[in-house]
């Protein structure tokens, strides 16, 4: 039985219209298609007469399926499939000829454009004509979630999703959460103390009952798909039992390796070998660093073993926990594997703070040339120098400190184009704490352009340099030479048309805000996007956010790009409702547009030969291998199967099947074949 | 001096000839000025070397031409290796250079540094070679005042047995002469 | 010329500067003496021309590109497939005009017509700094007679050994470590210093003097502060400017400095033993006494 297919040809007011004749097309789409029963043609199809339009013909001429020629059916092949499943059809019955973004747009010749036009309009009626209907896939939703990274948009996430009851699994690599925030001194544009309004939520995140907090973790691998992964967690070794240690503070105080630069100082202040990262640490117990400890250090180069005598047990030895001590030299990386609804990705940034690119600023040899996160902790109270602005080489005060803007941002020859988006305010605020501990200091800004575009922002900078007196000089630096104790800044003013030469006591990098080390390796692992510069990337930058490319997955905070706290805690307050909303529900719907592999009856059971060129060959991971069993369990053949969760749609491995058993559902075989053949003879 | 800009500088292809004949896009320049602080000449300059890129992308042609910068670059090119959007602003000297004097409009203010030039390749010219003796006699005739300056120096090299009166002919002078007139 | 000698030899393309009586011959008399102690061996190339230097580069760009490859396709001609040309100003404009033609395919027509030779882009161009490092390391440390007592260098690139990095792809252009290591090699103290690639105003010496005795005097004053009793170069305008200049300069901003400027292939010659006179020490504006007296050990 033939289908009475119905052709909608919208003018997308003068898109389509101006380079298209929608006319003819309509009127050529019925006269080569004896399917075709019905045509017209709309000034907007999307609207809402025009949706109207669509399911009333439906039903008046009784259509059994549907084109609409319009725009990408990424715009509107939903609204259009959800107006034919009102009028009573199954959706999967409904196809787009895309007239627009792959015709008008780009073709300026009307004739040309029109030809075109019927040509794709006729494609799609060959297509729909085969159409099979279709249902949604539905799937079961575990209703936990995991956050990936104990930053502030980690525990922001975290904590909005385990507050509306739903449990949550938080992973964070380092010894403590806190990330960056933790670290900052104060924070613009209210200069209030980042720790003050950082580690109440600590608190708050740590005694959450809903949330199952690890520390000193790592993501080892994530299987599964939306409402159903399986994350296996790697336990670092922490050598401390964190069920016995009460966070008494003996061991790190006994321990003799004490002249370990801190990763939390930025390396500006030292810690000892067991440590916790810093004073307001969650959890408040410390983790062994077995590279720089005596007693693995021993065991590694002199191959003596850790219970040896000789060997430094001064941790162990102090530590007041009986009958059995919170300390372990013995323990091991542990695997924890948990089930899964939803995952935050909350990774965060690294601060470029390797400047051996910048060879004119002197590549990292100068001990007084710093970066901002430096500054921070030389800002900070709970910072190496309790939050005195003294230079690393000499501890003295400096009197005149330049702060160069854009170090690493925005120079595409050092292999970073793209703007940092913080730096403009943290420099504003740097110079602000700076002129509040040195009173008579001198403070001078090189900037390119001032980017202070948020609430208050704006009189923030103003504020630097009205109230708190900075001088803002426009011009990159292009040379930073030690003269004695002094380091001369070669810089320009453009707005004067000069050479500027300060010498200065201290140079302030305003580094850049750079992907993790690991964000490419990380990214490949959960099969999310990322962009050039190791961000992972949101499926559409203005409408989807907080998505990533793999169903399931949110990305929250500056893993996914530069940003600021306000906006990093927004953005994770809207990546744990998207997370909110797929746990609300028992079930999940999935688009049926999905992968098959065959299943025959015996003695075939499948065309599958089991070459797996589908596995290697799928981005989501979603084709595993089944045994076909007989019945008294004996492998018959080992074959491919799709996991419908997983699958997107995306039809490579059809492409790459050479048994011809896979096929696309809505895209298959033959009704691709058949749109080919439209073209070709006619 | 103020420059008035109007849309006829605005309008004009200056940016595109520059383009066209070195390949150069000024247009990527975003005037961060890195080169003029890096610059060692820049304090003898009339105009900083981001604004004579500035010149090009605003189309002021007779202010780039005429200005005494494009002489004064040493091309030490400190500017084109540092700068971020590696415009090669060394090399727009160059070519700024060589158009102002098809126009004959280079800044008389630097006759010494064109004369210096001059001087060097008609020796090149003669000779194939230079011939260090009669390119300094060309050029001291031509800039009777400079005549006494480093008086002391040319002494001593003759002394050193360092400046010789004889100069060498190349072989293939021809071929230089040629050189010379294709690319006049 | 069989495949055994082209491995060998290497075509010498000495410039207009350090030629015989010219005012920077010293340089090539030591690079010349040098070569023949330690190799590798240095063929002149039959009928060079000049570069053109910074006069062509400065006012027309075809014409210095043709004066410039002309001397690589006769190079090419005499079978080498390396050039030595110890002048950076010379070694920088061959690489350039090299690279232009060979990404300018209009340009490579109208030069070849203008060379009236085919050009070639196998032979490479090398300065001084980068044949002692390709070459002759292992030469010095066996050949090293005397070890200098007290000297402490500086080691000054300039500009065009450098710049532009991308083109010439020699060394790290803001921090250049090649000349501290020969400086090493032959037993002196390379000076750690900040003026390593600073602009010496070049070709500046005749038409601007006074952009030459503030940029020379920066440097001076550079190196003296950074302890230094000596300047090695390897460009002979680098030389002229600081050697020639520095009495004029210390009158100018009234400090004495005295510091000998010495060629870097001087100082290779003073270690192999070379005698002062061979080297062209005596050719030299600042006196060189304090350095050749620094080699007055014979190594055990």
């Amino acid at each position: 039985m033939s289908k009475k297919i119905g052709v909608f040809v919208c003018h997308c007011g003068t898109n389509i219209s101006a380079t298209v004749d929608v006319e003819k097309v309509a009127e050529e789409a019925k006269k080569n298609n004896p399917g075709v029963s019905y045509t017209t043609t709309y000034k907007y199809m999307c609207s809402d007469p025009g949706q109207k339009l669509l399911r009333d013909k439906i039903k008046e001429e009784g259509l059994d399926g549907v084109v609409v020629a319009a725009c990408s059916p990424k715009m509107h092949e939903h609204t259009f499939r959800n107006a034919a499943k009102k009028a009573g059809m199954n959706p999967y019955h409904v196809e787009i000829s895309n007239l627009r973004e792959q015709c008008s747009w780009v073709h300026p010749d009307k004739p040309t454009g029109t030809e075109k036009s019927i040509d794709l309009v006729r494609m799609m009626t060959e297509k729909t004509r085969k159409d099979k209907s279709l249902n949604p896939i539905k799937v079961p939703v575990t209703k936990r979630a995991l956050v990936i990274g104990g930053g502030i948009a980690g525990i922001q996430a975290a904590l909005d999703i385990a507050d509306a009851g739903h449990e949550v699994i938080m992973v964070e690599r380092e010894a403590s959460i806190g990330g960056h925030m933790a670290q900052l001194s104060e924070t613009f544009p209210t200069l209030d103390c980042s720790q003050c309004i950082m580690t109440p939520k600590m608190v708050e995140l740590a005694q959450n009952e809903n949330i199952k907090l690890y520390t000193w973790s790592e993501i080892e691998s994530v299987d599964g798909y939306l409402g159903n992964f399986d994350v296996k967690i790697r336990k670092k070794a922490r050598s401390v039992d964190l069920d016995l240690c009460t966070g008494c503070s003996s061991c790190w105080q006994v321990c003799p390796s004490k002249k370990i630069k801190s990763e939390f100082d930025m390396k500006l202040g030292n810690r000892t070998a067991i440590y916790i990262p810093f004073p307001q640490a969650i959890p408040s117990k410390p983790v062994i660093d077995r590279e720089h400890c005596l007693l693995f250090k021993d065991a590694r180069k002199k191959n003596i073993p850790p219970n040896d005598s000789k060997v430094c047990r001064k941790c162990l030895d102090v530590c007041p926990i009986a009958p059995v001590k919170a300390i372990d030299y013995s323990q091991e990386d542990e695997f924890i594997t948990e089930k899964i609804g939803a995952i935050i990705v909350a990774t965060g940034f690294k601060e470029l703070d390797d400047t051996s690119m910048y060879g004119e600023y002197g590549g990292g040899k100068y001990q007084d040339v710093i970066t901002g996160l430096q500054f921070e902790r030389l800002a900070s109270a709970s910072g190496p120098t309790e939050g005195e602005i003294q230079r690393p080489s000499d501890g003295k005060l400096p009197e005149i400190i330049v702060f160069i803007q854009c170090v690493g941002s925005r120079d595409p020859a050092k292999g970073c184009s793209y703007c940092s988006k913080t730096c403009c305010m943290y420099t504003a605020k740097h110079t602000m704490l700076y002129k509040h501990k040195v009173h008579d200091g001198h403070a001078y800004v090189f900037y390119i352009d001032i980017r202070c575009a948020g609430k208050d922002y704006e009189e923030f900078w103003l504020r630097a340099v009205e109230e708190e007196g900075a001088t803002y000089l426009r011009g990159r630096v292009s040379r930073i030479y030690k003269k004695g104790d002094k380091l001369v800044v070669l810089g320009a003013d453009t707005l004067t048309g000069s050479v500027v030469e300060i010498e200065a006591d201290m140079v302030v990098l305003a580094s850049a805000m750079k992907a993790q080390d690991d964000a490419e390796k990380f990214a490949q692992k959960l099969s999310i996007q990322y962009n050039k510069d190791k961000f992972f990337s949101e499926i559409h930058p203005k409408l989807k956010p907080v998505e990533s490319s793999s169903a399931g997955i949110f990305l929250a905070g500056t893993c996914q790009g530069p940003k600021d706290i306000p906006e990093t805690v927004a953005q994770a307050g809207a990546a744990a409702s998207k997370v909110l909303a797929l746990l609300s529900a028992d079930e999940l719907e999935r688009e049926p547009v999905v992968a098959k592999v065959d299943r025959l009856p015996a003695p075939i059971f499948s065309t599958c030969i089991g070459c797996f060129y589908c596995k290697r060959v799928c981005p989501y991971g979603a084709i595993a291998e089944e045994d076909i069993k007989a019945r008294d369990g004996s492998v018959i053949k080992t074959v491919a199967r799709v996991n419908e969760g997983l699958c997107q749609g995306c039809g490579l491995c059809a492409a790459t099947c050479r048994s011809k058993s896979v096929e696309l559902a809505g895209f298959n075989d033959e009704q691709v074949y058949a749109e080919i053949n439209s073209v070709e003879f006619n | 001096m103020k420059i008035k800009i109007t849309t006829k500088e605005l309008k004009s292809d200056f940016a595109k000839e520059v383009k066209e004949r070195s390949g150069i896009d000024v247009k990527k320049c975003y005037q961060c000025g890195k080169c003029t602080a890096g610059c060692p000449v820049a304090y003898e300059m009339d105009y900083m070397p981001n604004q004579i890129i500035r010149f090009v992308q605003l189309g002021l042609r007779r202010e780039a031409l005429t200005s005494r910068t494009i002489w004064l670059c040493a091309s030490c090119i400190t500017c084109s290796t540092r700068c971020p959007k590696e415009v090669k602003i060394a090399e727009l000297m160059d070519v700024l250079r060589e158009m102002a004097l098809e126009e004959g409009v280079a800044n008389p203010m630097e006759k010494n540094i064109t004369t210096f030039h001059e001087a060097f390749l008609n020796s090149v010219k003669k000779h194939g070679r230079i011939s260090e003796f009669w390119m300094l006699s060309e050029y001291k005739r031509k800039r009777p005042k400079t005549a006494l300056q480093d008086i002391e120096i040319g002494p001593q090299l003759m002394l050193k047995g360092k400046l010789s009166l004889t100069p060498h002919d190349i072989k293939g002078k021809k071929s230089i002469k040629r050189i010379f007139e294709k690319f006049k | 010329m069989t495949e055994e000698t082209k491995k060998t030899k290497i075509g010498y393309y000495p410039g207009c500067a350090i030629t015989k009586c010219s005012t920077s011959e010293e340089y090539g008399t030591s690079v010349l003496g040098v070569s023949r102690v330690i190799g590798p061996e240095l063929v002149e190339i039959d009928d060079w021309n000049c570069c053109g230097a910074s006069s062509a580069h400065a006012t027309n760009h075809k014409l210095s590109t043709a004066l410039s490859v002309r001397n690589i396709s006769l190079a090419e001609k005499d079978g080498y497939d390396e050039v030595l040309a110890p002048c950076p100003m010379c070694s920088q404009r061959l690489i350039i005009s090299q690279n232009d033609v060979h990404e300018d395919k209009k340009l490579r027509e109208e030069v070849e017509d203008a060379i009236e030779m085919p050009i070639s882009s196998n032979v490479k161009v090398s300065n001084y700094l980068e044949i002692i490092k390709n070459y002759s390391m292992d030469e010095i440390a066996e050949k090293r007679k005397k070890k200098p007592e007290g000297l402490k260098v500086a080691s000054y690139y300039g500009c065009l050994l450098v710049r532009p990095p991308k083109i010439l792809k020699f060394d790290d252009p803001e921090n250049p470590t090649t000349m501290d290591e020969i400086v090493t090699a032959i037993g002196a103290e390379a000076v750690d210093w900040e003026f390593k690639t600073n602009c010496c105003g070049g070709g500046f010496t005749l038409s601007r003097p006074n952009v030459v005795v503030k940029l020379t005097h920066d440097i001076l004053e550079g190196a003296a502060d950074a302890g230094a009793n000596a300047i090695a170069v390897a460009c002979p305008m680098c030389h002229a400017n600081l050697d020639m200049r520095q009495k004029n300069i210390e009158k100018e901003y009234g400090r004495r400095f005295n510091i000998p400027i010495v060629y870097i292939s001087e100082l290779i010659g003073l270690a192999l033993g070379l005698k002062p006179k061979d080297l062209g020490m005596d050719k030299h504006f600042i006196d060189t006494d304090f350095v050749v007296d620094a080699f007055s050990n014979i190594e055990e």
